[in-house]
């Protein structure tokens, strides 16, 4: 089985990858509002495995991060 | 006294931080690698800073999911010392030993350079040849050491004396301009609750000779044998 994790600075917290890349993006004339910059981890897993255990528990500091499982 | 040194994949600091302990200080000290699954026998245990696993994934996570990372918490628990310098620290906020969490500067550049800070808790074993309020000088070098703790948890942590060391201007004013990297509340060491766990991004085992420039660094290590 194919997992898809996406891990998002939680909103509200200072995000400086995200904002840099927002200011960039309005240097070049582009209409952006918000910029945020996660990562993504592909998993191969087996049946029946525990994905919101293995992510809460390995992937993801919940303090800083949200996620969404694909 | 007899010392542990962790070493993980990366570690870079290992080295100095041994030195410092054997022929500054004059104690005994041993490596440990990542698989050791139990520290039995040490009086402190050290984390010391580097790049464990790379960063990868977060900074300091991979190796707190290492044997070596069960037993620093088994130790932990059991009240023994442990010190987490750089990337110790953001390893022992990643083992829960040490509440918040480290984050990349907010000018997003690494830093390498010399600090001033205020020492805010001196009653530690990790702190006691300090003064309270004094001003020190130490060197940072970190892309991630942006302290953050939700507000509440912040509100405990300063009541408890949690906080140890916070980032000031020579004459220990705490300022934004003081702040290096954006860290909450110009937070630049803390403690657990029961004063037995400290973390702190700069640099003591850097700091701990006249030949090069500085004096504060081994005072710490001295707190510890004193």
């Amino acid at each position: 089985m194919k997992v898809r994790v996406l891990i998002l600075p939680k909103r509200g917290l200072l995000d400086p990858e995200g904002r840099a890349v927002k200011e960039m993006l309005l240097d070049g004339g582009f209409d952006v509002k918000d910029v945020k910059v996660g990562k993504v981890v592909e998993l191969e897993v087996g049946e029946g495995t525990d994905i919101k255990a293995l992510v809460e528990k390995y992937l993801v500091n919940p303090l800083v991060e949200e996620y969404v499982i694909e | 006294m007899k010392f542990a040194v962790c070493v993980f994949p990366g570690s870079n600091c290992d080295y100095d931080t041994y030195y410092v302990i054997r022929d500054l200080l004059g104690q005994d000290v041993s490596f440990v690698d990542h698989n050791t699954k139990r520290l039995n026998g040490f009086d402190c245990v050290v984390l010391p800073g580097g790049f464990s696993f790379g960063d990868y994934l977060r900074a300091g996570v991979l190796a707190s999911k290492t044997p070596l990372g069960n037993a620093i918490v088994e130790y932990a628990q059991k009240g023994g010392l442990v010190l987490g310098i750089c990337n110790g620290f953001q390893i022992l906020t990643e083992l829960h030993l040490l509440p918040g969490v480290l984050l990349r500067n907010e000018n997003l550049t690494f830093l390498c350079k010399d600090v001033y800070l205020r020492v805010e808790n001196n009653s530690l074993p990790f702190t006691r040849r300090f003064e309270k309020g004094e001003v020190i000088k130490l060197p940072i070098a970190h892309g991630e050491g942006r302290y953050y703790v939700p507000e509440e948890e912040l509100r405990s942590m300063e009541e408890g004396g949690q906080i140890v060391l916070r980032y000031c201007d020579e004459k220990g004013n705490i300022n934004s301009q003081a702040n290096p990297n954006g860290s909450l509340y110009n937070i630049a060491g803390i403690c657990n609750k029961e004063g037995n766990v400290f973390g702190l991004m700069p640099h003591p085992e850097r700091a701990c000779e006249d030949l090069l420039g500085y004096r504060d660094g081994i005072i710490l290590w001295h707190s510890l044998v004193a």
